[in-house]
């Protein structure tokens, strides 16, 4: 139950993007066009799924302190905790490199699309940010999963309806400095306003 | 990148000038023109989660300052050593490992802001700046000019972030720095003056006004249009 519940919490209240700012720059740049966003998020709630329990496990049984106990009990003392930004690094890129490799083999249109924003999943701060959250709040292996399938789902929400409203923004007379980046700011502002409302929702 | 190195004139150049006009212009580029975040759109990411005060916010540019500039010089002394193929790799490596320093450093003497920036420091490493000056300029230039061009992405950064910290400490909390300037107005006046502060700024969603607002600013002043 409380694993749901971090579901809907991840998707709706503490989305990604407009509770944290995380993964803002694939945000903003490839949310042109709702089918390259579609894409983008699928890959992205992929990796999320994958990268936050694998990096749970990695959590709990290397790099914790004590975490290595279980290999001999002379390891009792071993505290790893210094090298998580590169492990979880590591996974994560190893993880991007993967999904790479499949979208590549089975829909070349959406590997062409999605260009340089692929390998870039890697350095996406909301993969990253989303292992980092699931330590600091102490999630089991199953609320961790949750959580991260939860934020995928949720950054994927956002950008595809920033690229909706985007698409349809094309045709309106927008002031000229305000072009793209600065008006893209300000409609995310407001989207994040509405998902204000969702604050209170609980199960 | 590597083959693009190799073709350097082999006829030695008389020395460069420490400033010359061509390194100052490397320098001040990222400051208005060329800004990485209101004209390259780099590096929001991680960057306006911590504009609620200012202090986080500057020790948060001075991180960012650090790692760019070390990775940079790192990564333009290593050039020609780095297959292209693992340089991604290479580059993450790097970046982590400066990283994990900043955040020994804060963890043993500055607890407590350490605590306040918590995931954020980390957020670092996938901070597109960093990784985006590594791919656009140390790959392919020398470590002396690397650094300035660090420098300067650095501190167009921080001046950026500075700025939106400070219209949301200010308008969100009335203070800055922690000095709170709205209970000093009204004391000051006894009680004439007393400007509500604006619980909007400091949620998120005035990160996303206070920037738009600020790029919309900047671009009409340097005249950057987009498409």
């Amino acid at each position: 139950m409380e694993a749901f519940n971090i579901l809907i919490r991840g998707i709706f209240i503490d989305n990604m993007i407009f509770a944290y700012f995380l993964g803002m720059c694939s945000f903003l740049a490839v949310s042109k066009k709702v089918s390259t966003a579609f894409g983008l998020g699928m890959a992205v709630i992929f990796v999320l799924t994958i990268t936050v329990p694998v990096n749970w496990l990695l959590q709990e049984f290397v790099l914790k302190e004590g975490a290595l106990a279980w290999i001999s009990p002379s390891f009792a003392e071993v505290d790893l905790t210094f090298l998580q930004f590169i492990m979880f690094i590591a996974v994560i890129a190893s993880m991007v490199q993967l999904v790479e490799m499949v979208i590549e083999k089975f829909s070349p249109a959406l590997y062409g699309s999605l260009g340089i924003f692929l390998p870039l999943i890697a350095v996406n701060c909301a993969i990253l940010g989303a292992s980092l959250f699931m330590v600091q709040r102490d999630y089991t292996i199953l609320e961790a999963t949750s959580y991260g399938f939860g934020s995928g789902v949720g950054w994927f929400l956002a950008i595809v309806a920033l690229a909706a409203i985007r698409e349809k923004l094309k045709y309106s007379d927008v002031p000229k400095g305000l072009r793209g980046l600065g008006i893209t700011m300000l409609i995310t502002g407001l989207m994040g306003l509405a998902f204000k409302s969702f604050i209170g929702i609980a199960l | 990148m590597s083959t693009e190195t190799l073709e350097q004139p082999v006829v030695k150049e008389p020395a460069e000038p420490l400033l010359s006009k061509r390194r100052k212009k490397i320098m001040s580029d990222p400051l208005n023109d060329d800004n990485p975040i209101t004209i390259q759109v780099l590096g929001i990411c991680s960057a306006l989660a911590v504009t609620v005060k200012m202090e986080p916010t500057f020790v948060m540019s001075v991180a960012v300052i650090f790692v760019i500039v070390f990775s940079n010089l790192i990564i333009s002394i290593i050039r020609n050593l780095v297959p292209t193929r693992v340089r991604i790799i290479v580059q993450l490596a790097i970046i982590a490992t400066l990283v994990t320093l900043v955040s020994e450093v804060l963890k043993a003497y500055y607890y407590d802001m350490y605590k306040v920036l918590g995931a954020f420091v980390g957020l670092i490493i996938t901070n597109c700046i960093v990784m985006g000056r590594l791919e656009a300029f140390a790959m392919g230039n020398k470590p002396y000019d690397s650094v300035l061009d660090g420098l300067g992405s650095g501190f167009g950064y921080a001046w950026i972030i500075l700025a939106v910290a400070f219209c949301r400490e200010l308008f969100g909390s009335g203070s800055i720095f922690d000095i709170k300037i709205y209970e000093g107005l009204s004391n000051l006046t006894g009680g004439f003056v007393n400007i509500q502060t604006n619980g909007l700024m400091v949620d998120s969603i005035g990160a996303f006004m206070v920037l738009g607002i600020l790029i919309w600013i900047q671009r009409t002043k340097t005249g950057y249009v987009e498409h």
